[in-house]
């Protein structure tokens, strides 16, 4: 569809949305307390709200990410730290897309390897013959376009078809980029894959070393993270939202929901491409490997461990996943520990679907605060 | 009238090229290309046997029942075990879709009853289930590769016209295949139970409000379409041997297949299979690098015509 | 009373969850070193066995070598790159390893190996990875290799074969990086003294059902060249059965070897005869190989009927890191320079033959030729007819001819009619 069919398809969304009484979701939007005689005082409209909302958790997480990679050790920083940023970036463009849009995708984890292949494609590689050799800050907005565009048109593949299906759509296409990855010399390098891929250097930071690594992977989680949290407020998020809930009264009220439902599709993708930037570059590498079948799941796996009706949900669950990877072999009769991170994965599902923050959530109110307004959301 | 010639079009657009490409390949080495379509057709009755059970469960239930792969390498290790200690093939086949049809009972009671209604979340926990299940068949079966020791008179090979030697196995697994398809379609269109599990796939609600115990019958379906894919474990076994890793591998064959012919549809599983069974034969005897691509190309292409599947209706 | 009981309660959290991420480095008493394996994924039943090679390696020792207790840090991968990179980041930076042996497959050595690279003060042995291009292409200065690669491994297996007559042959083989080392080894010499492999089938990873790569061998062959692991060899094996063929076969290092001859299910009378080639065999003669069999017996009451190429892999490369131990007398200062010129030097008896390294820091060592054998209680066995010592990754060509070659490919390399 054409850019000013879109742009009409969402100003109609805005206007239609003001006036009406049937409001989409009710519990979209955290409520905001706000701040008592805020018109009173001549402060900016968006300070004041802001102040409003920040709390001192929120301010204590910031200062604990912040100061992280200087009272850790360097391993903790790059292994556990940078990675559990970037694998939570992918995962939460799932828990966008899937928590917010209601459409769970398998493929957030095939977009961020196709990122990552085409980083190493345009830019420099072990394989000459494949990689263009061109400088990062051009390989690297092309390959994030690349991805997007692919994203998009899974996403146009996925909505045409409904519910359910997306989970097994996006599963096949998944499986299929990791045979062509797997199969095709000329491009993917087949099986092996291609190495050699470094971060760059900037500004004499030098990308690859763990704390410089972990600040830009930093940077893009909190670019994301507030992205997300910023669209769920925004009229496109609210309608997504209105979409995952009843998609024949969004169409009746006059959105275009299959566009909505690919510009989701989208800037999850570019969620997802930046995360798959920011592996190819912790890795230094990328394969097949990288995108097969089990990597798909546990994407899947870390968005519902951490709650995936929560953005922060998916960096909750990236951490646990790779503290699970890593120490696992150390804590648990070694052969079964695969057995264990999916029975972890099983309990949570069963028992506290809204992953580990649901349970945070039900330990707080029992130890006596009462349940938050904002936790509420649509009754199960 | 447009609507026909659209058809007409459709169809010219794809049994063109086929039809070009047999003439090709039957002019240019004809054992091949014949060898190649029985092949296909018994590989794609494999697949049929695997998928059915999942587009059973999928149908009714809308439960993407993703641990449908375990069941299938479940189904295969106790058929092999019944099989060695008994020594009687038939038994095992028995074996397996009991044993398949008893872990599916067990998850749809105890599990899968409490979250009706919650698709994602029952998709989750099949996930999880998967995992779990996976690791504790290697625990306790190893990772060794189990064959199994069909009878004297399927093994070895039998001579067919034009293609010559034609393993006997892979023409009773059509056979098979054939047999078990037609039980299915009349159990579904010609029995009571039948009737009313077609009743609850295309209205689940009036189902209930017509008095019908609707756990029971979702306990019936899950239990055979578990069943069946134990059964197609022990069948799929004989001719592919088993290991761990298996699971994976018809779990996502019979996605494919459930995708492309259409949820809920036998017949749809039939055509998918097919498709999907000669697309893979093909694909490997005449352009093997990407043979397994194709098969989700085709999906992918499939889906761009048919949102639903050839056979699918709305949901 | 409740606001002090939430903050007490979530200071406590906090301050546990922030030492569980900090981590924290242990102080050394015994000399450890990484051991990466894997225990997941495809090779995860051979991986265990690379681990009780490794054990049996350090048992030998009674867990010492050089003066100092060694103790294993055990970490696993799933044979993917990545994961082995992380596990081996893990044993040196978490765990602070001085010495790091592994890993067990092909691509995830050339990984292993860039990453050696960017810890040199680090010296990483191999495991079991076969790849030609982990010490041929770009190679590591701290990354040794004992055990002779894949491509190593079936040289002297065309003479052999143009022995028996088989002058024409078709190739089936897996299509990925360690068939093609395997095929360059075959068909170097195989080529050179007039035998012809007419094409190759190269088939996808993962493919299960080889009916129509069957349909395709062609009826003027002496032979098939069947270059296929594990399951997929059984798998390929009887479906040729099934489809009436009864051409001879000669298999890679990983299509008749322990795992395939003991699949459990009914043992198939055609699979006696094909021969096939390797760094070991069942049935070496020699009283090292005898000791190393009923050695690993003796410890191992759940493993494998006879060690298998993990198992023994492990053991050298594990049994090299000791023994260069005991030569230094651990000193492992100053870089670990006197370390690596004892490895350099390192030159024993194993059990299926000599073990050193050539200038490449690549193993040098004994091909066996063998042939599956009946044993006198119905069981099958590789048995070995012919030893080929002293061979090295240019594979018994000239160094030239072997560098304007290149590493095995698809299409490298070829000889048809």
């Amino acid at each position: 569809m054409s850019a000013a069919q879109w742009r009409r398809a969402m100003n109609s969304a805005a206007t239609a949305a003001a006036p009406t009484t049937a409001r989409p979701a009710p519990s979209a939007r955290p409520a905001s307390p706000s701040a008592p005689g805020v018109d009173v005082i001549a402060t900016p409209t968006w300070l004041s709200r802001l102040a409003a909302r920040i709390r001192l958790r929120h301010l204590v997480v910031l200062a604990a990410v912040v100061l992280y990679p200087f009272v850790a050790s360097p391993f903790f920083t790059y292994q556990i730290g940078a990675q559990s940023l970037a694998l939570g970036l992918i995962a939460l463009s799932l828990t966008f897309l899937g928590g917010y849009g209601g459409m769970v995708s398998l493929a957030q984890m095939t977009i961020a390897g196709l990122a990552g292949y085409l980083v190493a494609i345009f830019g420099t590689s072990s394989m000459v013959s494949i990689s263009l050799g061109w400088p990062w800050w051009l390989a690297v907005p092309f390959a994030l376009l690349g991805a997007t565009v692919f994203a998009a048109a899974v996403g146009w593949l996925s909505v045409r078809t409904e519910g359910i299906y997306t989970i097994m759509i996006t599963l096949a296409i998944g499986v299929a980029f990791f045979y062509l990855a797997q199969q095709n010399y000329t491009v993917f390098n087949g099986f092996q894959g291609l190495s050699k891929i470094a971060a760059p250097e900037l500004a004499g930071i030098d990308f690859r070393e763990p704390v410089g690594f972990y600040f830009v992977a930093l940077g893009c989680a909190l670019a994301g993270y507030f992205l997300v949290k910023h669209l769920v407020r925004a009229p496109f998020g609210v309608a997504l939202q209105g979409i995952r809930d009843n998609p024949r009264r969004m169409e009746s009220l006059g959105y275009h929901v299959t566009a909505h439902r690919v510009a989701a599709y989208a800037v999850a993708g570019l969620l997802a491409a930046v995360g798959g930037v920011l592996m190819v570059w912790y890795n230094g590498r990328i394969s097949p490997g990288t995108v097969n079948l089990a990597q798909m799941i546990s994407i899947l796996v870390i968005a519902v461990l951490g709650g995936m009706k929560h953005p922060i949900g998916a960096f909750v669950g990236a951490v646990v996943y790779v503290l699970l990877q890593n120490f696992a072999i150390d804590l648990f009769v070694r052969e079964r520990f695969n057995l264990v991170i999916g029975g972890v994965f099983l309990a949570i599902v069963l028992f506290s679907p809204d992953g580990l923050l649901g349970l945070w959530a039900k330990l707080r109110s029992s130890l006596g605060r009462p349940e938050i307004s904002h936790q509420k959301r649509r009754p199960q | 009238m447009r609507e026909q010639r659209k058809k007409i079009a459709l169809w010219l657009l794809f049994a063109g090229p086929i039809a070009v490409f047999s003439v090709w390949a039957v002019v240019d080495n004809a054992p091949l290309y014949f060898k190649t379509l029985l092949n296909g057709l018994t590989l794609a009755s494999l697949y049929f046997l695997v998928a059915s059970g999942f587009t059973l469960v999928f149908g009714l239930m809308r439960n993407v029942n993703l641990a449908h792969g375990s069941l299938y390498l479940l189904g295969a290790y106790v058929g092999w075990i019944v099989g060695e200690n008994t020594g009687s093939w038939l038994l095992a086949v028995a074996a397996g879709f009991l044993s398949a049809a008893v872990l599916g009972l067990l998850m749809q009671v105890f599990i899968f009853r409490f979250m009706e209604g919650q698709d994602l979340r029952q998709t989750l926990v099949t996930i999880g289930l998967a995992i779990v299940f996976a690791d504790l068949m290697l625990w306790a079966f190893g990772g060794e590769i189990y064959t199994f020791d069909p009878p004297a008179w399927i093994y070895g090979s039998t001579v067919l016209p034009v293609v010559e030697k034609f393993p006997t196995y892979r023409i009773a697994v059509l056979l098979a295949a054939i047999v078990i398809g037609i039980g299915l379609w009349s159990f579904l269109a010609r029995t009571r139970i039948g009737m009313m599990i077609r009743a609850g796939v295309d209205d689940r609600g009036m189902l209930a409000a017509s008095g019908v115990n609707v756990q029971l019958i979702f306990a019936v379906t899950f239990a055979i379409g578990a069943g069946l894919a134990g059964l197609a474990g022990v069948v799929g076994g004989t001719a592919l041997s088993i290991s761990p890793g298996e699971d994976t591998r018809y779990l996502l064959a019979s996605l494919v297949v459930v995708i492309v012919g259409g949820m809920g549809s036998v017949v749809g599983a039939s055509i998918g299979a097919l498709l999907i069974g000669l697309a893979e034969q093909f694909g490997l005897a005449y352009a093997p690098t990407y043979s397994v691509v194709f098969t989700f190309v085709i999906m992918v292409v499939a889906l761009a015509f048919r949102p639903r599947g050839i056979m699918g209706r709305a949901a | 009373m409740k606001a002090t009981k939430r903050l007490w309660i979530r200071t406590v959290v906090g301050a546990a969850a922030a030492t569980a991420l900090m981590g924290s480095a242990w102080a050394q008493e015994t000399l450890k070193i990484g051991l990466l394996a894997n225990l997941e994924g495809p090779f995860a039943v051979p991986g265990q066995d690379g681990y009780r090679g490794a054990d049996m390696a350090l048992k030998e020792k009674n867990g010492m070598a050089g003066g100092k207790k060694i103790e294993f840090v055990k970490v696993s991968s799933d044979a993917t790159p990545d994961k082995a990179v992380a596990m081996t980041r893990k044993a040196v930076e978490q765990d602070k390893v001085q010495i790091m042996i592994g890993p067990l497959s092909g691509d995830e050595g050339i990984a292993v190996k860039n990453y050696a690279k960017t810890k040199p003060d680090i010296t990483f042995i191999n495991g079991s990875s076969g790849a030609q291009a982990t010490t041929l292409t770009d190679p590591a200065p701290n990354f040794y290799r004992f055990n002779t690669e894949g491509a190593q491994w079936l040289v002297g297996l065309g003479e052999h074969a143009l022995s028996k007559g088989y002058k024409r042959t078709f190739l089936i083989s897996e299509d990925y990086g360690f068939p093609y080392s395997q095929v360059q080894g075959f068909m170097a010499s195989y080529c050179a003294k007039g035998g012809k492999v007419i094409d190759k089938a190269w088939v996808p990873l993962g493919t299960k059902d080889y009916a129509s790569v069957i349909a395709k061998i062609p009826k003027d062959i002496d032979a098939l060249v069947v270059v296929l692991g594990g399951s997929d060899a059984v798998n390929f094996l009887t479906q040729y059965e099934q489809a009436g063929g009864n051409k001879p076969m000669i298999g890679g290092s990983i299509t008749v070897d322990q795992t395939v001859l003991n699949y459990k299910g009914k043992r198939r009378e055609s699979l006696l005869g094909t021969m096939s080639a390797g760094p070991m065999a069942d049935s070496i003669d020699t009283p090292e190989w005898k000791k190393f069999v009923a050695d690993y017996k003796a410890q191992f009451k759940d493993g494998f009927p006879s060690p298998s190429l993990f198992a023994y892999l492990y053991y050298i490369n594990t049994r090299a890191t000791l023994e260069a131990l005991d030569t230094v007398k651990g000193d492992l200062s100053n870089g670990q320079k006197a370390y690596r010129e004892a490895l350099q030097k390192t030159n024993f008896k194993g059990p299926a033959g000599e073990v050193k390294i050539d200038a490449n820091r690549n193993g040098v060592g004994t091909t066996y030729i063998t042939e599956v054998t009946k044993a006198p209680d119905g069981s099958f066995y590789n048995k070995v007819v012919k030893t080929v010592p002293n061979i090295s990754q240019t594979l018994g060509l000239p160094e030239a001819d072997f560098k304007k070659m290149g590493l095995g490919s698809r299409d490298v390399p070829d000889c048809r009619k």
